[in-house]
């Protein structure tokens, strides 16, 4: 056996590298990946998912971004732009709204916590596009961009993860959920499927958060140990043909995940390394823990972390799901942003909450509804904070019923662009396409209209 | 499915044989020989570029191969053994005579047409679910009975009418805008196999013609969509110009009556024998679909600067379908039964080489369905798959296969982790076969997939404790990997199953790391 041969046995891979370094020695290819993947120099090409980080645009001041997307509609009227005066019919039981810590914004009565934040944060109330479908809305609020063109275009995480994969997130994706993926659209578009998010399923709030595919429930390290040792030594056709490019990249991604469940990457998951008392602040459940794994995985410089909260389409119970909801939705997320700032977080991480519409503002009172609320993209609000976005903000205006947009529409495309300028990544930059055609972030000139305006107002 | 245990005797025997006559378990002794006129066109060219091939491949690996590759599905550890014992010559022959008349045969052409023909309800195609269950049938049945594939795509190309009841006009429905423009840069992707972003503009315009008078209009019944051929179309004006002329990709002029649908004369133009890019697309494609990259490759980009390596074999294949009438399975007996197929994927020239021209048979990943149902298959376990709009959800009936899917919008997490298409470009690349850290996170660690290997009536039949050391692995690999173990192997197994805590938790490692091994994952 040879020393190259060495090295493809897992066991003494890593005794022959030293002893080829020692030797002076051409390292194999298989090394060569390795390091590339793993090495720290590899990082700054190549992150270990393979994604190559494109040079960066603009100077950035935000680092990453945490999505709270707000999966079914949530209600403007009732969250960001409250309409007390429009009466029962718009209102119902939610007819109160409550001031702020800065003077002349108000926000919906069951946010008493957010009330409380109101300099951190900017409130989009002018947000309006022409589908009343989820997943065209959906398509629309996340990549700027109406359907119906040749191209499938990729949602803002997966641009993020092009563009700013390559950060310094060791082994950790650049693109993570929690806890479930969108489903709905291809988040990834003609990116291909390697910019989808990693998903890490589980539930955070349980006492151990079982991110699938990295802690294994009942199998303990010594076993998975044993375990990686057996499928090494059951490697026949890996060892009967080395130097396989497709069997190489299998060997890399493997190796990477390893990292995650024995190494130190995959503790980053390990919610009770947290203080109880912090893990209180967020709420004990699902959506506050993950507000609290997504300051965790921005610590780490994760660029973008979009934590998909569902259960927002209520065509039925409207106020009842409000009333289990929002209560939990104002803990969690004013924990975040506490959280953020006490950290010194806050100024380089954008935290954008909204869903792909908003909900009609006029209650169906009617049966089969008896209180309930339907799409509406005509009128809708956002949140943001960080990253370069002004507190204590708001952005445009709905009528006295907020139903309609009266004052600086904003199209979904507009906030996307703000979102990429503040992270160094130009709107109109290129994007990779598969067969080689001119495709940019976002619309500009060179498809025949004008740049989506960016929001300085607040930036 | 109740555990079923093998016959365990005359294999044991055998797998000696079968060990001692090549060094690994891939390759067969016998150096490898030309079988017919496919094969002397690729070893002649193989010499002339000064690389040899591969010897053929062991008759355990041709099987798996084969139905990998045929029928998207793993033979089960009786069809590996009955076809390890057979001593007839012609076997090989015989065995893919069988398989090109399964149900799955059907199955999994129909999911690869699916990705081409981007077959999916949901955004951004909106087919709507019956639409696209109605076209699956369609494309389904036509590769069931062998539809001869000038007749497959002519009723593409010229079907007017309802797409609930008419499916073929489905194709129409499927192209992004539905355009004259895009339909032409459509058309000539999925038939022609060109990227019309290479052509200049006033070509497709030429074609877009061809497309100029093709109209929707619903019905009153919910979502129903009628395609048509509209002489007053509005669409019409922008692509036909005052000289009312359609010019097809080879310069030839078509004169444009209303009352004449140009789709038929379009049609007629592109399956003529003599046009150079119908026939070369779709022979390239199969070759692609079976070994792994095409002559031209990509297999859907045909162009001046970017030839084929063998020249000679494509235009053969061509001329080939066409004297056959254009049965597409005659395409596919040609390639299954040559010696170029059968080569081991262990090459013998340098591999990179090797791998560009055919001198070995490539290694790579399974698809996502292929993989899901395999792991099923092996573990005795069902998944479930949903399409979660338009509401109520759709939800298939658990114990469906992954490449029986007639919609792309019918999906699960596992699916979308593993690259299948998302159906929107009809790119053959847009289907991933890249192996991911995800990927492998989940296949080693997911509780999906630890469930499965836990509560699976495989690791039940070798956890018995009469089971000696040899019969478990010789179950274990025929199940999982379709072959007999090999030597060391079989120690390997031995010695885990002595030193793990019990024998159940040895069963369930050894399980996993089979289906965790390269061999599993990939076709090779």
């Amino acid at each position: 056996m040879n020393l190259k041969d060495l090295l493809r046995e897992h066991s003494l891979r890593q005794e022959a590298s030293r002893l080829l370094d020692a030797l002076g020695l051409p390292l194999s290819r298989r090394e060569m990946l390795r390091r590339c993947l793993f090495g720290a120099g590899g990082l700054l090409l190549l992150n270990g998912w393979g994604l190559r980080a494109a040079a960066p645009a603009a100077v950035a001041r935000a680092r990453s971004v945490i999505q709270i997307w707000l999966w079914g509609g949530p209600c403007h009227i009732d969250l960001f732009d409250p309409k007390p005066e429009a009466g029962r019919d718009y209102c119902g039981p939610l007819d109160a709204a409550l001031e702020t810590n800065v003077s002349g914004i108000r926000i919906g009565q069951l946010l008493p916590n957010l009330a409380r934040h109101a300099d951190k944060y900017a409130l989009i109330r002018s947000l309006t596009h022409e589908s009343n479908a989820h997943e065209t809305a959906s398509y629309i609020v996340q990549t700027g961009r109406n359907p119906g063109s040749r191209d499938v275009y990729p949602a803002a995480g997966a641009v993020v993860a092009y563009f700013k994969g390559g950060a310094q997130t060791g082994l950790l994706p650049p693109y993570i959920v929690l806890t479930e993926p969108q489903g709905r659209f291809s988040e990834a578009g003609f990116l291909g499927s390697k910019y989808k998010p990693f998903a890490t399923g589980g539930d955070p709030a349980r006492p151990r958060f079982e991110v699938e595919g990295i802690v294994a429930p009942g199998v303990s390290d010594e076993r998975q140990r044993r375990r990686r040792e057996l499928l090494h030594q059951l490697n026949t056709l890996g060892r009967s043909l080395p130097g396989d490019a497709t069997l190489e990249t299998f060997y890399a991604s493997e190796e990477q995940a390893y990292e995650l469940i024995l190494g130190e990457a995959g503790k980053l998951f390990d919610l009770s390394r947290e203080p109880d008392e912090v893990r209180d602040r967020y709420g004990r459940n699902t959506f506050g823990q993950s507000c609290l794994m997504a300051r965790r995985l921005v610590e780490q410089g994760v660029p973008y972390i979009t934590i998909n909260y569902k259960g927002w389409d209520t065509h039925k119970q409207h106020f009842q799901v409000m009333n289990r909801k929002l209560p939990e939705l104002d803990r969690g997320l004013s924990a975040l942003l506490q959280d953020l700032a006490d950290r010194g977080l806050l100024s380089q991480t954008i935290v954008w909450v909204s869903g792909e519409f908003g909900r009609t503002p006029r209650i169906q009172w009617d049966p089969p509804w008896n209180g309930g609320r339907n799409h509406f993209g005509r009128a809708f609000a956002a949140l943001v904070a960080g990253g370069g976005f002004k507190g204590g903000q708001v952005v445009g205006a709905t009528n006295r019923t907020g139903e309609e947009v009266v004052e600086r529409p904003v199209h979904p495309a507009e906030l996307l662009a703000s979102i990429y300028t503040l992270l160094g990544i130009d709107p109109q930059a290129r994007l990779p396409h598969p067969e080689g055609r001119a495709t940019h972030v976002l619309p500009g000139p060179e498809e025949g209209v004008g740049p989506p305006r960016l929001l300085r107002e607040i930036m | 499915m109740k555990p079923r245990l093998l016959r365990i005797g005359t294999a044991a025997a055998w797998f000696f044989v079968l060990t001692a006559r090549a060094a690994d378990p891939y390759t067969a002794s016998e150096p490898a020989q030309p079988r017919g006129e496919l094969d002397r066109l690729v070893f002649e060219r193989l010499q002339e570029l000064g690389l040899r091939p591969a010897p053929p491949c062991s008759d355990a690996v041709f099987l798996r191969r084969v139905y990998l590759d045929v029928i998207g599905t793993l033979p089960t550890a009786e069809e590996v053994r009955a076809f390890l014992e057979d001593r007839q010559p012609e076997k090989h022959a015989a065995l893919i005579e069988r398989l090109l008349a399964r149900e799955e045969f059907a199955d999994y052409w129909a999911l690869k047409w699916g990705d081409l023909l981007r077959v999916k309800a949901e955004f951004p195609i909106n087919f709507w679910p019956n639409a696209a269950q109605a076209y699956h049938r369609w494309i389904r049945t036509s590769l069931r009975g062998n539809k001869p594939y000038d007749r497959f795509v002519r009723e593409l190309l010229t079907a007017s009418g309802s797409n609930f009841r008419d499916p073929p006009v489905n194709f129409y429905r499927a192209v992004p805008g539905r355009t004259p423009d895009s339909i032409a840069r459509a058309v000539a992707l999925t038939f022609m196999g060109v990227r019309t972003d290479r052509w200049p503009s006033n070509r497709v315009a030429g074609l877009a013609a061809c497309f100029a008078y093709v109209d929707f209009k619903p019905t009153g019944e919910w979502k129903e969509e009628i395609v048509f051929h509209n002489p007053a179309s509005p669409r019409a004006d922008r692509w036909v110009g005052p000289d009312r002329r359609a010019v097809l990709p080879d310069g030839t002029a078509l004169r444009l009556t209303p009352e004449q649908d140009p789709r038929v004369a379009f049609a007629d133009w592109l399956v003529r024998a003599d046009n150079p890019w119908f026939t070369a697309a779709i022979v390239n494609r199969i070759w692609a679909w079976l070994l792994g990259r095409g002559l031209v490759h990509e297999p859907d980009d045909f162009r001046p600067d970017n030839p084929p390596v063998h020249p000679a074999v494509l235009q053969y294949l061509q001329h080939q379908l066409v004297r056959a009438g254009y049965d597409l399975k005659h395409v596919f007996r040609l390639i299954l039964n040559s010696a170029t197929y059968r080569q081991s994927c262990v090459p013998v020239a340098p591999l990179t080489r090797a791998t560009a021209h055919f001198a070995c048979y490539p290694v790579r990943r399974l698809e996502a369905e292929v993989l899901l149902d395999a792991l099923n298959q092996v573990t005795g376990a069902a998944d479930s798959y949903t399409s979660p709009i338009p509401e109520p959800f759709t939800v298939m009936p658990a114990g469906t296969r992954a490449i029986t899917l007639p919609d792309g919008s019918i999906t699960s997490p596992f699916l979308e982790l593993f690259g299948r298409s998302a159906r929107d470009t009809g790119l053959e690349s847009e289907r991933n076969l890249r192996s991911t850290a995800a990927q492998r996170l989940h296949l080693l660690n997911a509780s999906q997939v630890l469930r499965k290997i836990e509560q699976s009536p495989l690791v039940e039949g070798v956890s018995r404790p009469d089971l000696h050391p040899p019969q478990v692995a010789e179950t274990l690999y025929l199940t999982v990997l379709s072959r007999f173990p090999t030597g060391t192997e079989q120690q390997t197994v031995a010695r885990y199953l002595q030193t793990a805590g019990s024998r159940r938790e040895a069963a369930v490692d050894l399980v996993w790391a089979l289906i965790n091994t390269a061999e599993f994952v990939h076709r090779h």
